[in-house]
Parts: structure tokens; C-alpha cells; sequence
């Protein structure tokens, strides 16, 4: 069966934090759903199915839905990273359209500065997993198991860091115009390159930000949609998929996108080419250039000259992308960055992104999440919305 | 003045060890580095499991290498100490992560040989480590 259609995205919120000092996880994860809520012109008692990840504390989706005072017919608590809210919409519509619910709410939050500064944290994830004894003595991080994709791609394919700061440049661009973003500061090649060496390749500038806060989408049946004064925004085509290290098969040329896209694409029955705004998971700029070669934008190996020359900025290149300034620059609430993809991406298709960085007649978006670790360990979930004129 | 009764940082943590992978260790430790090889459907893989992650028999057997292979890949930690995480290609087929040791940071490149060295974490554990061949 598949969702072409048969589910709408009718509510998003981003919390305008970025600091979350003095409010609770639960109380974030409410507060978006509230701000969703009122962004579709529905009431808290019309949601009848949830959807979160690891970001909320509890048993799966459990203790959440009981705060938020939640009667349902539907949970799904699937965890793939920063990728599961993109997942997550998938799931919705599924359930959606084989007539398992009707009012679906997805949410994220975290406060990942504040329990910093207090110095208390509490990490989603359960017992050990079995790679774990043998990966975690030789101290991998999150920015140099990145790093490593990136040193693989620019032997392979002669990528440069010029290229790779393009990305972080065009995402500045963009965050400008965001009162809300974390960096509002347009920055150059130069900069980026300037900025300390985190882990080779990537410099600090090559990273994405560090927020608290958080996002909600809510998702509807078509009957629903109908119903509210609101831009009708459909599901087109989604896919997932995991990546693995394939029992030591490593390769890190390719992400999991190669078979989300494929599938989104297929399913939504569009081409690359059709997208008039891209949002795509900036982790690192590398997550970015892998990926829009992954999705199919530009051929494999490629994506280095295609973010180059400010080709993702709106209104200068030929496809803008994260006109919120991504997780570069606006936000990457609780370390996942999935849900303020969507979140930009139907701003976009409903003509409600920042006049100074809406795309024209943007009536098919894709946003694209990944989770984990890109090209080794990874979550991979691609969506492609589309406006339905009344 | 400095703290001269500080301790050092220990340099190689000791790996978590649970019934699955105490052949794994035990063998660094003795001086080898071994992996899985499955003589049912005859490939190799790693980390080592007991049962066959491409045909899922559980005829797997420990494996052990030459100890010589080529970097995939890796990338240098610039902040604080600086070390080297890599992914090592072994001449048996799977890729490993590991670090690279006793080498020159700044002339490591991708498909240079390597070969193990054990490092001891001083907790009873060896970790299979890369050096330049």
C-alpha cells in the first residue's frame, strides 16, 4: 500500500529557545506539541497516535503521552538518531492511511546546553550494544567518525575543504534572516577554514551548533486537512533505511539515503530535479555534500563541485536548501536535527519561510534526516511533500 | 606549582568484555589479533559474532590475521591530546576501527600499510592498535 496522498502535514512548531535552562525535557516536549497544535487548529484531544524517539525520557512513548495528558490508538517510539522525526512521518502516514488513526503528533526535545552547564545528563539508549566493547576503547566521537567520511570522500573524489565550507557559508546566508537562529552571522570560505581544526578535515566551522529546544509536526487525515484554514501540505513519497558497517564491509562513500531517496522518490513518482527546496541533514558539511549526491542531485562524487559557488543559497543557487539557517547555524535541538527539517521544509512548500529566503512557487520539497553516524552506524529517512492547491 | 601526584590520564582504556568476545581479547593479549571466518558460507567479517552476519550460520571459527593491512581511513583529534582513529583494512578482508600509534600525525595517509601493535591498557587487556608497516 502506499501513502501517496493519503496523509497531510497540518501543524509544525519550532520553539524559539535555544537555551533551555529552567524548563524540564517533558515540559519542552508539551510546549511544542502546544505550539503545533495551535499552528493546525486542532485541540489536544483530537490526537489519537504519538510519535518520539529517545529524546524522551520513560519507557518509549509512555511517560510522555501521560503528561501530555494523551488518549491514543497509536505509539511508535522507533529510535534512529536525529533521522527519527523524518521516520516518523513516514510511520504517521502509514498509520494514517490504512485508517489507524487520524490526528498523529511528533515531537522532539532536549536540553543538551543546560544539563551541560548543570552538569547532569541522562542519555537515551539502553545496555551495551555488541560493537560496543570493540569500538569504544579507541575513542571515537561523533565528529571524527564524521571526519573519516570526509577525509574517504576528498581521496576518492577530490573534494576540498573549500567545497565542504560552502556549505556552512550558504547555511549563514540563511540564518541572517532567522531572529531565532543560534549564529546569525553570514561567514566566508575564508572563515570557515580559519576556524580551529576540530578533527581532520573538519574544522569547528564544519559543525553543526549545539541547542536546546525543540520541534512538533502534526499529521492529519485527508478528511481533516480539508477541514482546517490552513495550506494543505501532503505526503508524497517517503523511505528509511539503516546503514551498518555489513560485517566489515566498510564503505563510507555512500550514505542510507541511496536507498531512502530511491524509495521517496519512487513512491512520490518525482524525479531530483522536480524539488524546488531541499532540507537536508547538516550535521557537518560532509553529511550534506554526501547526501545530495545519495539523493540523487548531482552524480556520485560530484556533490563537493555541486554546493560549491553558493549553488544552495535561495535566490542565488539552483537548490536552495535549509533556509533556516539548518543545524549550521539556527538549531539542532537535543544533538537530532530531524524535526526542524520538516519543520523548514513545509514553512517552504506553504510559502511561509522568511520572504527573504522563500523559493518561488515551491510547491514540492524534500527534507531529509540522518541519524547516528553517516556512511558507518546510521538512521536514514527521506520525505517529499507536496502543496495541494484548493 | 604542578600537581606531581596527579596520575596520568591512562591512554588506552581497557574494552568491555562479555562472553562473546573474552576469545577476542584474550588473544590480543597473547599478542594476536583474530576475527571471525565462517566455514559455511566462507567469509570473513568483523567485530567478531558467533553467528554469521552474510549467511547466519553459526559455524563461525576465530580467525587468526597477519596483522598487516591499509588505512581506509582516519582522521586526527586535534583538541586536547591528539590521536588518531582510523579504519584499517585487514589483508583477511574486514575493516576494523582502531587508532594509529607511533607514527607521525601529520604523514598518515589513506591506503598506507600498517600493521597491528597491541597496546596494553594496563587492566588485563591488549588493544589491537595500527602502526606504519
Amino acid at each position: 500500500m502506499s501513502i501517496k496522498g493519503k496523509a497531510y502535514i497540518a501543524g509544525i512548531y519550532e520553539h524559539p529557545l535555544r537555551d533551555g535552562t529552567g524548563k524540564t525535557v517533558p515540559q519542552l516536549h508539551a510546549e511544542v506539541a502546544r505550539g503545533a497544535l495551535e499552528d493546525a487548529g486542532l485541540d489536544k484531544n483530537d490526537i489519537d497516535a504519538y510519535y518520539c524517539a529517545g529524546d524522551v525520557p520513560g519507557m518509549g512513548a509512555i511517560n510522555q503521552a501521560e503528561y501530555m495528558g494523551l488518549k491514543l490508538r497509536q505509539v511508535d517510539s522507533t529510535e534512529t538518531g536525529g533521522s527519527s522525526y523524518v521516520l516518523h512521518v513516514r510511520h504517521a502516514a502509514q498509520a494514517i492511511a490504512a485508517g489507524h488513526c487520524k490526528v498523529a503528533l511528533i515531537t522532539l526535545a532536549g536540553r543538551p546546553r543546560a544539563d551541560a552547564k548543570e552538569n547532569y545528563s541522562v542519555r537515551p539508549g539502553g545496555g551495551a550494544p555488541a560493537d560496543y566493547g570493540f569500538e569504544a576503547p579507541f575513542r571515537p566521537t561523533i565528529v571524527n567518525m564524521y571526519a573519516m567520511v570526509a577525509m574517504r570522500h576528498m581521496h576518492e573524489f577530490g573534494t576540498t575543504s573549500e567545497q565542504l565550507a560552502w556549505v556552512k557559508v550558504a547555511a549563514s546566508h540563511h540564518a541572517q534572516h532567522n531572529p531565532h537562529a543560534l549564529l546569525r552571522e553570514v561567514v566566508t570560505v575564508e572563515d570557515v577554514l580559519a576556524s580551529p581544526m576540530i578533527s581532520d578535515p573538519l574544522h569547528r566551522l564544519d559543525c553543526c551548533v549545539m541547542t536546546d529546544g525543540g520541534g512538533a509536526i502534526l499529521m492529519v487525515a485527508p478528511e481533516i486537512a480539508k477541514s482546517l484554514n490552513r495550506p494543505r501540505v501532503r505526503v508524497l513519497g517517503a523511505g528509511e533505511a539503516p546503514k551498518h558497517l555489513n560485517g566489515g564491509k566498510v564503505d563510507l562513500t555512500y550514505s542510507g539515503a541511496v536507498w531512502s531517496g530511491a524509495d521517496a522518490f519512487a513512491e512520490a513518482g518525482v524525479k531530483p530535479a522536480d524539488i524546488k527546496y531541499a532540507s537536508i541533514y547538516d550535521s557537518f558539511t560532509i553529511t550534506v555534500v554526501e547526501t545530495l549526491e545519495d539523493l540523487g542531485f548531482c552524480a556520485k562524487g560530484k556533490g563537493g563541485a555541486f554546493v560549491a559557488d553558493g549553488n544552495l543559497i535561495s535566490g542565488v543557487g539552483k537548490l536552495p536548501f535549509n533556509t533556516d539557517g539548518g543545524g549550521l547555524c539556527n538549531n539542532h535541538p537535543s544533538d537530532r536535527g530531524g524535526i526542524t527539517k520538516v519543520i523548514e521544509a513545509v514553512r517552504q512548500v506553504r510559502g511561509e519561510a522568511h520572504p527573504r529566503v522563500q523559493v518561488p512557487n515551491c510547491n514540492l520539497v524534500l527534507a531529509h534526516g540522518t541519524g547516528g553516524l553517516l556512511g558507518s552506524r546510521m538512521g536514514s529517512a527521506t520525505v517529499i511533500l507536496e502543496r495541494e492547491d484548493a | 606549582m604542578s600537581d606531581t601526584t596527579a596520575k596520568p590520564r591512562p591512554k588506552f582504556r581497557a574494552p568491555r568484555i562479555n562472553d562473546e568476545s573474552r576469545p577476542f581479547w584474550e588473544a590480543t593479549t597473547r599478542g594476536e589479533l583474530r576475527i571471525k571466518r565462517c566455514t559455511a558460507c566462507g567469509e570473513n567479517h568483523y567485530y567478531p559474532r558467533s553467528l554469521c552476519p552474510f549467511c547466519f550460520s553459526d559455524a563461525t571459527e576465530w580467525l587468526t590475521c597477519s596483522g598487516r593491512g591499509s588505512i581506509y581511513s582516519y582522521s586526527v583529534s586535534r583538541r586536547g591530546e591528539p590521536y588518531a582513529i582510523a579504519y584499517v583494512t585487514l589483508e583477511e578482508g574486514p575493516t576494523m576501527l582502531t587508532n594509529l600509534v607511533d607514527c607521525d600525525f601529520d604523514r598518515l595517509a589513506i591506503g598506507q600499510a600498517v600493521k597491528v601493535k597491541f597496546m596494553d591498557t594496563g587492566e588485563g587487556a591488549a588493544l589491537p592498535c595500527f602502526t606504519p608497516a
